[in-house]
């Protein structure tokens, strides 16, 4: 922490950029908001431990229509995010200095959500509540959120300073995709009743699509007037349904699956899933692809070798 | 609103005869904005047409949609009627309740409801249609040639006579192609060679003709009239201006173990070689992966022993671009190596051989000098036997469900040959059908099994083993209704044939279009044989389908008159559907321009006005000169900013709208 500070606090007096985008403490105990802070003073309120969940990539944009050059401080998942808005010519390269900081994986927020916490703290292998009903306990292990459960290690996929040693690979934790097999495995009206129970959760609140770094036209097809596909209320049982698809398969090809989706919803809807599902399928049909691995190329859904899967040759077709 | 004609079609009974088109006409004059609506028995008529321009006249139409064929056929006929009355050509839409309905439903009254449906959405779409003009664009003329066999030649040679430059490419060191290897062609035995080196001299010497030999294409870009082509012209390692063909080079080359691809394998060449005697160019050519300098650095026999100093270790595969206004793919065939048929024993018993490896076998210039001997051990063979169909009309995974159409003329030119050559062996044909279609072909078939006496047996093999260093032949003779079991010297296996593997690849970059087998697809089976649906590419000879030497000629020769057709204009009309960005919902992320086929989009920096301020910001910018409309990038775009004209994605959403109303 103590070196985080020094080193932005460094960049920040000798010019070497504008402003620093770091976390602050939220609101509420356990919450930490993304913040700009443009001096020395400010960065005294700078903070980052496990608590900081949000990933401040897609913050850069909006950065970006400022003079000068911004200082981001990025946890390995975040990077990929950033290396994919680079791609996408959404984030000049020259206008962020990147400081790579280790991560030891977040904690989930709805572990002491409607508890009356007045303070969250972390004492060693344990999670330590002060409540409205007094001092709780939770085991750390079972405090992650559902990403850093199957964590794709340490490595960060762009950076300018490192502030932990080069990570070496270290092994996927878990299965990511194990929940979406699951979900394959189920009937067409299995499937299509999870989801529609699950989508009837939805309140569209749109918090999905403004934390999700990929998700960041200039315009949403469901605010502009351009397609006549602006939704005020949904007229049918399936509209909040074809939000998260339509979501989905813009994202495709481009979604790092940072899970900012399923941490935000406040109705706790699995989002990443869909996100899953579209990336297991490219690396079926197409081989194994990060979206952010590279800040060159092209996703393979806007890439065409002769090798390329025939349509009919899908699974499930 | 709008007002909007709808013409549906009896097309006789093609669409009548299963639709109520009485009834589509009536749900037309329900939607608001159909101010007219009625059936004609063939709108494509002078009186049908007449009936739209009237109601044009009289209603004072902004839009109109006609219910009948693909637009494939007859949009432009009804664009042009409205042209006439002053409607512009773009106002017009068709429902296809032809192709898309009748043809395709037997039931009357879903026909009928899926045909209103078809004709809903048209509507919703002319309604949202918007006047287009079409820019012209220039043609460049020069043509390629892509395949330097016998219909290559043929195409390229009659587009050079009537005054175009035309560039073949061929990827092997020789222009020739499959016919160089033949002995005789049927059906009047004729020396190959001696009717395709005239041809193959006379390309080399017109000077309208340029050949690009042991060269492919890389890479196309363009469209019809104005196509860029790469070409790869791989290092021969030989100087094509120095090297005289003398020969020496090949007589001294240490490495002779490469298979000599001239003659199927069947014996060795050097390294550095000149694939066969009347090659065009004379040029020799190294093959890099069998030459001891360019493998170990060790050895330098070719440079010292040549005269001409035309050995160049150091030449580099050289990347050419050229210009062009029409392309033609001549990139022909192969026959398929029988190894999935292990009855046959193809690769097991070297006396099993294919079609075409007999024909070295009786060539002069083959590896036995024309004696047809066993590859096994050399013997005269006594015994021959012949089965057709090889991995052709069949059903399983291993075959290809086509008739390859030549094997039973030329099994029957084999058959004669020997049986004239060498009356003592017994030659013996296991066969399905005997196809012979075709001028002189049926006599020719005749002749083998009546005059000389070529045993034909209708019926199958179904295994070749060896017993006591024999092959032995097992089948069935259906005609006599017994299993029959024979010894044969040498078995010879016709087999089908396939599109070059390349193929694939050129079609990709081609962008035309391809059926189950690789072979190319014409753009009317019928009526366009010899163009591809993409504009500007035509085919010639086998890559389209199984063709004897005839009727290659003949198509190659229908390819060359299409393109004369094309390179003769001055200009071509261009496609007004285009794709435009809405520049101030563009975020310039540039996934339009990783689409495009064409290379139409770039980037610009661009100073827009956003909400009342002024803002400099990286947009797509479309070359409507190169966008060929095809709408890849509309779809592309994450954000829906992309539209193309005639097309445009309110369109498209209006018309799944009425239809899933």
């Amino acid at each position: 922490m103590q070196r985080i500070k020094e080193t932005l606090t460094h960049w920040l007096q000798s010019g070497q950029v504008d402003r620093v985008l770091g976390w602050k403490e939220g609101d509420m105990p356990g919450l930490r908001e993304p913040a700009f802070f443009e001096n020395a003073e400010e960065l005294k309120s700078l903070c980052y431990d496990a608590f900081c969940g949000p990933n401040l990539s897609k913050f850069l944009i909006a950065a970006g229509e400022k003079d000068g050059v911004t200082a981001v401080v990025l946890k390995p998942c975040d990077s990929y995010s950033l290396n994919e808005l680079i791609r996408e010519n959404r984030v000049q390269r020259d206008r962020v200095k990147i400081l790579a900081v280790p991560c030891e994986g977040n904690i989930d927020p709805r572990v002491f959500e409607n508890r009356g916490v007045l303070s969250v703290s972390i004492e060693g292998d344990q999670l330590h509540l002060t409540t409205l009903y007094g001092e709780e306990n939770e085991p750390l292990a079972r405090c992650f959120l559902e990403r850093c459960t199957v964590c794709r290690g340490g490595r960060h996929a762009v950076y300018d300073e490192l502030l932990c040693p080069e990570a070496e690979e270290t092994p996927q934790k878990g299965d990511r995709f194990e929940a979406v097999r699951e979900l394959e495995e189920k009937s067409e009206e299995e499937r299509y009743a999870f989801w529609q129970e699950t989508f009837s959760r939805c309140i569209r609140c749109n918090a999905c699509r403004n934390a999700c770094p990929a998700c960041n036209c200039r315009e949403c097809v469901f605010d502009g007037a351009a397609l006549d596909s602006r939704q005020k209320a949904a007229a049918v049982p399936f509209e909040e349904s074809l939000f998260h698809i339509v979501r989905a398969y813009h994202v495709t090809g481009r979604c790092t699956d940072c899970g900012e989706c399923s941490r935000v919803c406040p109705s706790h809807i699995p989002l990443h899933l869909l996100n899953r599902k579209m990336i297991l399928d490219i690396n079926t049909l197409y081989g194994p692809y990060q979206a952010g691995d590279s800040d060159k190329g092209r996703s393979p859904l806007t890439d065409y070798t002769p090798d390329d899967c025939e349509p009919n040759q899908g699974k499930g077709a | 609103m709008p007002k909007i004609g709808v013409f549906v079609c009896h097309c006789g009974s093609n669409i009548a005869g299963t639709v109520d088109v009485e009834k589509v006409a009536a749900a037309a004059r329900t939607i608001p904005g159909v101010v007219v609506a009625c059936d004609y028995r063939y709108m494509c008529s002078e009186a049908g047409q007449e009936t739209i321009t009237k109601a044009i006249r009289e209603y004072g139409l902004d839009g109109v949609v006609v219910c009948s064929c693909s637009p494939r056929m007859h949009e432009a006929t009804f664009r042009r009627a409205a042209e006439r009355e002053g409607l512009n050509p773009y106002m017009v839409e068709i429902a296809n309740i032809r192709e898309q309905c009748s043809w395709i439903h037997k039931n009357r009254e879903e026909a009928t409801e899926k045909a209103i449906v078809l004709m809903r959405a048209a509507v919703a779409k002319v309604k949202r249609d918007t006047p287009l003009t079409a820019g012209r664009s220039g043609v460049t003329r020069r043509a390629l040639v892509i395949g330097g066999g016998i219909a290559g030649l043929s195409t390229a040679l009659d587009v050079a006579n009537a005054g175009y430059e035309v560039d073949i490419v061929e990827k092997e060191p020789t222009i020739g192609g499959k016919m160089a290897q033949l002995d005789k062609t049927f059906p009047t035995l004729d020396c190959s060679a001696c009717i395709l080196t005239p041809k193959m001299v006379e390309a080399a010497q017109n000077e309208n003709i340029n050949l690009y030999t042991y060269s492919e294409v890389e890479k196309v870009s363009g469209y019809v009239g104005n196509f860029t082509v790469t070409i790869r012209k791989k290092a021969r390692f030989v100087r094509e201006d120095r090297c005289t063909g003398c020969g020496a080079c090949m007589e001294k080359c240490p490495s002779r173990k490469a298979k000599n691809e001239f003659n199927c394998g069947l014996n060795t060449r050097s390294a550095i070689y000149i694939p066969f005697a009347q090659a065009i160019p004379n040029v020799a050519v190294i093959d890099a992966q069998h030459c001891l300098k360019l493998q170990t650095g060790k050895c330098g026999v070719c440079e010292k022993v040549c005269a001409a100093g035309a050995i160049d270790y150091t030449q580099q595969d050289e990347l050419i671009q050229r210009e062009y206004g029409a392309i033609v793919a001549a990139t022909g065939f192969q026959p398929i190596r029988p190894y999935q048929f292990g009855e046959y024993g193809y690769g097991r018993y070297p006396d099993v051989i294919t079609s075409l490896e007999l024909e070295r076998l009786m060539n002069a210039a083959g590896p036995t000098d024309g004696e047809l001997r066993c590859p096994s051990d050399g013997r005269k063979p006594k015994n021959i036997v012949f089965i057709q169909c090889v991995g052709s009309r069949g059903q399983t995974c291993r075959d290809k469900s086509y008739c390859s159409k030549i094997c039973c003329m030329y099994t029957a030119k084999h058959a004669m040959l020997i049986r004239d050559h060498w009356p003592d062996m017994d030659v013996h044909v296991f066969y399905i059908d005997v196809r012979t279609p075709g001028k002189n072909f049926d006599e020719f078939y005749r002749r083998a099994a009546e005059e000389y006496q070529v045993d034909y047996r209708k019926g199958q093999v179904g295994k070749i083993y060896e017993e006591d260093g024999h092959l032995m032949v097992q089948g069935s003779d259906l005609l006599e209704d017994r299993q029959v079991l024979m010894p044969a010297d040498l078995v010879v296996l016709a087999v089908a044939v396939e599109p070059s593997p390349d193929a694939r690849k050129l079609a990709t970059m081609l962008t035309a279009s391809m059926d189950n087998n690789d072979f190319f697809t014409e753009a009317h089976p019928k009526l366009r044989p010899v163009e591809s649906p993409t504009a500007g590419i035509f085919l010639s000879g086998m890559c389209q389908g199984p063709k004897d030497i005839p009727e290659t000629v003949s198509q190659a020769g229908a390819a060359a008159a299409k393109v004369i057709g094309l390179l003769s204009k001055k200009e071509l009309t261009a496609n007004p559907c285009t794709a435009h960005p809405e520049e101030v919902r563009c975020n310039g992320c540039g996934e339009c321009e990783k689409v495009c086929p064409y290379g139409a989009i770039s980037y610009e920096e661009k100073e827009l006005r956003v909400m009342g301020r002024r803002e400099k910001r990286r947009v797509a910018v479309v070359n409507t000169a190169l966008c060929q409309g095809c709408g890849a990038c509309t779809v592309a775009c994450p954000s829906g900013v992309m539209d193309l004209q005639g097309f445009s994605n309110r369109q498209i959403l209006a018309e799944v709208d009425a239809i899933c109303r």
